[in-house]
């Protein structure tokens, strides 16, 4: 599961498109063509390590917090890759859960308990749960594909001083959580700046707002800050990105389930 | 009223004008009325500082809101687990999603079952529409069997009913209008469901269920009991005073009084709800009784020959005193209820309050402009024979009578020591509302569907998964278990054994709490991991993971049973360590609790209502002796209406505690009226036996029938399929019954008494 990927890799300047199932995309052609050049503008960017932080809050202000390692690597045509490392709270440090993410089929999940000693393969349909116990859910972080979506174009709009396309999606996997999604997309560079999801009975359940962008390697823009507000239970998460590396030596090997023991 | 008394009053000297100035005022107060609104949430019983409340807002606030919406189905043949039946759950479940508002829908169709395969774990629905084969269906049956969490709650032990629960997180404020809209997309839900699988009958209960039901009962008793009121009033009126005329005046005065009242309740921003809803009913009683004075008193100066006008002069101007202090003490009786813990029970007093006085005013100021504008007819006057008849009998008797009817009193009113505090939210609608019925069923079924939540903090990030803490959780959970007002209980301590079990090849060693917090903890991430939206454990462990909440369902017990439970358990568990700390909150607890801090605070209530009306006959009577022997006789009413409650019912709730300081300022009026007119024959020279008959000649017919206005009045509020306004209307009746009785026999015979003593006491 690429865990940054919604929050932090979801724009980015791209050199290669993403072909695969391209011609199966359901939606107005504009929207596609935006949908597209969002992709696009991310592809290509390989692997990269992040610490983040995760910071909870309840409608009461009481907070909690969780730090964690992230390795993503880039795969073609299909999810991402990613590897997340807990590193507090105590209890669970150490504990690693690596994801590969598919577009319309269920994830593929192991996790590694230190204090049981084993790696588990879990086998789950929801993609729609909490991360965590934040306001993220898991479909919320796994990486953008533009085949996830079914897509309209519903206008423009500024937002965070940018103008930006409005476009709404339709989750295409059967087990999502929301109804649909109403993403504003800024024009300058395809970067997302704000996200609403919608809940099964389409009323709003959370807002995404995404800042701090920083471009790396001349390209790949990231949020340095993600802030979901649950506007149903006001509750909110935010993710805060303390140091974030591309170019690492990262392989397609260190993504193995049988190496999760050995990760840290 | 006239200042200059040789003139007659100015309702009489210009009543179109009087009309005019009442009409304006009514108009401006009604337009108040548009800022009315109902509430029909249960929290409008409870100051916003309410202990119990607190606790269980505070609860709220930690873990996600529990109000909620729950759809119970019941298939015919009694059994859930078949196809049709498990269709019909998992088609629900999804349904369920389209409720406003709704953050989370539980069923044994979503619940997430955790298994090993082959060293996998796998996590799914356990009911989906493609596996509902019979090997399948084995398979859920034994799934079930074996989960604590679910088997109890969403399905009864004997599967023939199942539930599915529904969160919904209701704004905070008022929440009436979407109360509602849930409610009415809940029926639908049932009606869409019960049409499509017809061998099924699906019940809706939950919080926002009740609180609708609070809003139903209130429409209905607008709807039905409001216009009964006014139709009855119009035929005893008619009846008693044989004037056509005469009903529509009163019916006048009594629209005034409602009208104003109720604007300005719209002036000052108060809310309606279930109870004040019957403020108009009770005003309208008690209105009706001042007008009966006025009318009464002008067809016999009428009779006795006088022109229209000065019957109508006369008759206020002889019944301008005590119409004025009846409807201040009990205008008094009712303000007392700003003592009571319950807001809307002040809210009710306040109105009444108010509508007493305006009813006193323009039962002395429009109803004789309407009299002087359309005359009466003089009739047949009113035969007080029988009265002076029964005077003589109790006079001779009354050596016999004094002694009976006090050791009556006295064993009537021991049985009030039957009586016990009880408020059960659930049962406060009768069995005509649809929520009752189905907390009927519920209880059959499920054994009932109240609740304690327990929260134990342990005031540290990730305390909840330390081995003490957890074993300690576990002993509580197996002590509640033990207990048999408690039908199920939801622990987290659960959830962790079977993920043990899990984790380690479902091997049913493993089905223990882990003995290391680190990987009790892990075990918490990995299954908050693999779950859906709506089923997270938010609702059990809070934020960071220091506090827990266990959830005991219980029978649907009164009041005493619930505060024993919750005290037990809170003991149980200070004697296993004192190293948490355990809160316990629900809306049940805080019905339990709402009426022993009500009925403390009315005694000082009602002690003040005495105190102040004592004050008022001390002054109105101007003696000492006569005011300690209406205070008696005042007294001895409730004490024996709530022996009679004993005996009938036994059950007090929050609105009975009040009924004492509401019904003595009616009740005064029986003495006062009875007590001048015996004051103003001694002190013409009448023997006390001379005045009680005179007394009985010239007020017994007004009390008798104020009496019977009054129960026709109360006795509508007693057909209220709200309980507590039905109860309160109950024991308001008999109190006033009582207070007839004791004003015919115990008063007059006490009197005739004291006169003996007095002469025996000279002659020695």
């Amino acid at each position: 599961m690429n865990f940054l990927s919604r929050i932090v890799l979801i724009t980015a300047l791209g050199c290669t498109a993403s072909y695969g199932l391209a011609s199966e995309i359901k939606g107005d052609e504009k929207a596609i063509a935006i949908a597209k050049e969002r992709k696009a503008r991310d592809t290509g960017w390989g692997a990269n390590e992040a610490k983040v932080l995760m910071l909870l809050k309840n409608s009461q202000g009481k907070e909690a917090t969780r730090k964690l390692e992230v390795k993503s690597l880039e795969v073609k045509d299909d999810g991402d890759k990613a590897l997340t490392v807990f590193e507090s709270p105590r209890d669970v440090k150490g504990t690693a859960f690596l994801s590969f993410s598919h577009a319309l089929e269920a994830d593929e999940q192991w996790i590694f308990l230190p204090a049981l000693k084993r790696v588990k393969r879990i086998s789950s349909q929801s993609k729609s749960g909490p991360f965590v116990g934040s306001e993220f859910a898991f479909e919320d972080m796994t990486s953008y594909e533009v085949e996830k979506f079914s897509y309209t174009f519903l206008g423009e709009e500024e937002v965070n001083g940018e103008a930006c396309f409005v476009l709404k999606q339709v989750p295409e996997y059967d087990f999502s959580g929301y109804s649909y999604q109403k993403v504003w997309i800024d024009k300058s560079h395809y970067r997302v700046q704000k996200v609403e999801f919608f809940d099964r009975k389409e009323s709003l359940l959370k807002t995404l707002y995404l800042s701090d962008y920083k471009q790396y390697k001349n390209k790949f823009w990231r949020p340095m800050k993600s802030l979901m507000r649950n506007v149903q239970t006001k509750k909110s998460t935010s993710l805060i990105t303390e140091e974030l590396t591309f170019d690492t030596d990262l392989q397609e090997s260190d993504f193995d389930k049988n190496r999760l023991k050995r990760v840290r | 009223m006239s200042h200059t008394p040789s003139s007659a009053p100015v309702a009489i000297r210009f009543p179109v004008i009087t009309l005019i100035l009442v009409l304006v005022v009514t108009a401006i107060s009604l337009i108040g009325a548009q800022n009315l609104y109902f509430r029909g949430d249960y929290k409008v019983f409870f100051e916003p500082d309410d202990p119990q409340r607190l606790a269980f807002e505070e609860m709220q606030n930690i873990f996600n809101k529990s109000e909620n919406v729950a759809f119970m189905v019941v298939p015919s043949d009694g059994q859930v687990l078949k196809p049709s039946t498990l269709m019909l759950v998992n088609e629900l479940t999804e349904a369920a999603w389209q409720l406003p508002l709704s953050t989370r829908v539980e069923s044994i169709s979503n619940y997430q079952n955790t298994f090993d395969d082959e060293g996998d774990l796998i996590v799914e629905d356990l009911i989906t529409a493609e596996k509902l084969s019979k090997e399948a269906i084995a398979n859920i049956a034994q799934v079930l069997s074996r989960s604590p969490e679910v088997y109890g709650r969403l399905i009864s032990r004997t599967t023939d009913v199942t539930v599915i629960d529904t969160t919904i997180q209701l704004p905070d404020g008022d929440q009436t209008q979407q109360v509602i809209e849930i409610a009415e997309a809940a029926k639908q839900i049932k009606s869409h469901f019960e049409s499509k699988y017809p061998d099924h009958d699906i019940y809706l209960n939950g919080m926002v269920i009740m609180n609708d039901a609070f809003a139903v009962a209130a429409q209905q008793d607008a709807e039905t009991l409001i216009p009964l009121m006014f139709l009855l009033i119009f035929i005893a009126i008619a009846l008693i005073v044989k004037s056509l005329w005469a009903a529509i005046f009163t019916l006048v005065v009594v629209i005034f009084s409602v009208a104003i009242t109720v604007g300005l309740t719209g002036w000052l921003g108060v809310y309606l709800s279930t109870a004040t809803v019957n403020a108009p009913t009770m005003i309208s009683t008690l209105a009706v009784a001042d007008c009966i004075h006025i009318i009464v008193g002008a067809k016999y100066y009428l009779n006795q020959g006088l022109a229209n006008k000065d019957a109508i002069k006369k008759s206020v101007e002889v019944n301008k005193k005590p119409i004025f202090i009846t409807s201040i003490t009990t205008a008094i009786g009712f303000v007392m209820l700003n003592f009571s813990a319950v807001p809307v029970l002040s809210h009710l007093g306040n109105m009444t309050a108010v509508g007493v006085m305006l009813a006193c005013v323009f039962s002395l100021t429009v109803l004789p402009s309407l009299l002087t504008l359309r005359p009466l007819k003089p009739s047949v006057s009113v035969n007080n024979s029988v009265f002076s008849t029964w005077a003589t009998l109790v006079n001779r008797n009354h050596r016999t009578l004094l002694p009976i009817s006090l050791l009556v009193i006295v064993v009537i009113s021991l049985f009030a020591t039957n009586n016990v505090l009880n408020d059960v939210a659930v049962k406060y609608f009768d069995e005509r509302s649809s929520f009752r019925q189905a907390v009927e069923v519920n209880e059959e079924k499920l054994g009932g569907m109240s609740n304690i939540d327990f929260v134990i903090y342990t005031d540290q990030s990730y305390g909840v998964t330390d081995p003490g803490f957890l074993k300690q959780i576990e002993e509580f959970s197996k002590w509640l278990r033990a207990r048999s007002e408690v039908n199920h209980v939801l622990t987290f301590t659960d959830t962790l054994k079977r993920l043990n079990r899990n984790m380690n090849g479902d091997d049913q060693n493993f089905n223990v709490i882990p003995a290391d917090g680190e990987l009790a903890s892990q075990y918490l991430l990995l299954y908050e991991m693999s779950l859906p939206f709506g089923l997270d454990l938010g609702n059990q462990i809070d934020i960071d993971k220091s506090a827990l909440r266990i959830i005991a369902l219980t029978e649907n017990l009164g009041s005493r049973d619930i505060t024993t439970l919750e005290r037990e358990a809170k003991d149980y568990f200070a004697s296993l360590s004192d190293d948490y700390r355990i809160e316990a909150a629900s809306p049940p607890l805080m019905f339990a609790h709402i009426g022993e801090r009500n009925m403390k605070n009315m005694v000082w209530g009602s002690v003040f209502a005495l105190v102040l009306i004592s004050i008022l006959i001390l002054f109105a009577l101007r003696s000492i002796k006569l005011g300690g022997i209406s205070l008696i006789t005042n007294l001895l009413p409730a004490a024996i209406g709530f022996g009679v409650w004993g005996i009938i019912s036994g059950e007090i709730n929050m609105a009975l505690s009040v009924v004492i300081s509401m019904t003595m300022g009616i009740i005064v009026d029986d003495t006062v009226h009875f007590l001048t007119k015996y004051q103003t024959a001694r002190e013409h020279g009448s023997s006390a036996r001379e005045s009680v008959v005179y007394a009985f000649e010239t007020v017994g017919m007004a009390l008798t029938t104020t009496t019977i206005v009054l129960t026709i009045g109360f006795a509508v509020l007693a057909s209220s399929s709200f309980v507590l306004n039905a109860h309160m209307g109950m024991l308001t009746i008999i109190i006033i019954v009582a207070a007839l009785i004791v004003d015919f026999i115990f008063l007059p015979a006490l009197l005739a008494w004291l006169e003996d003593t007095k002469t025996a006491q000279k002659e020695s």
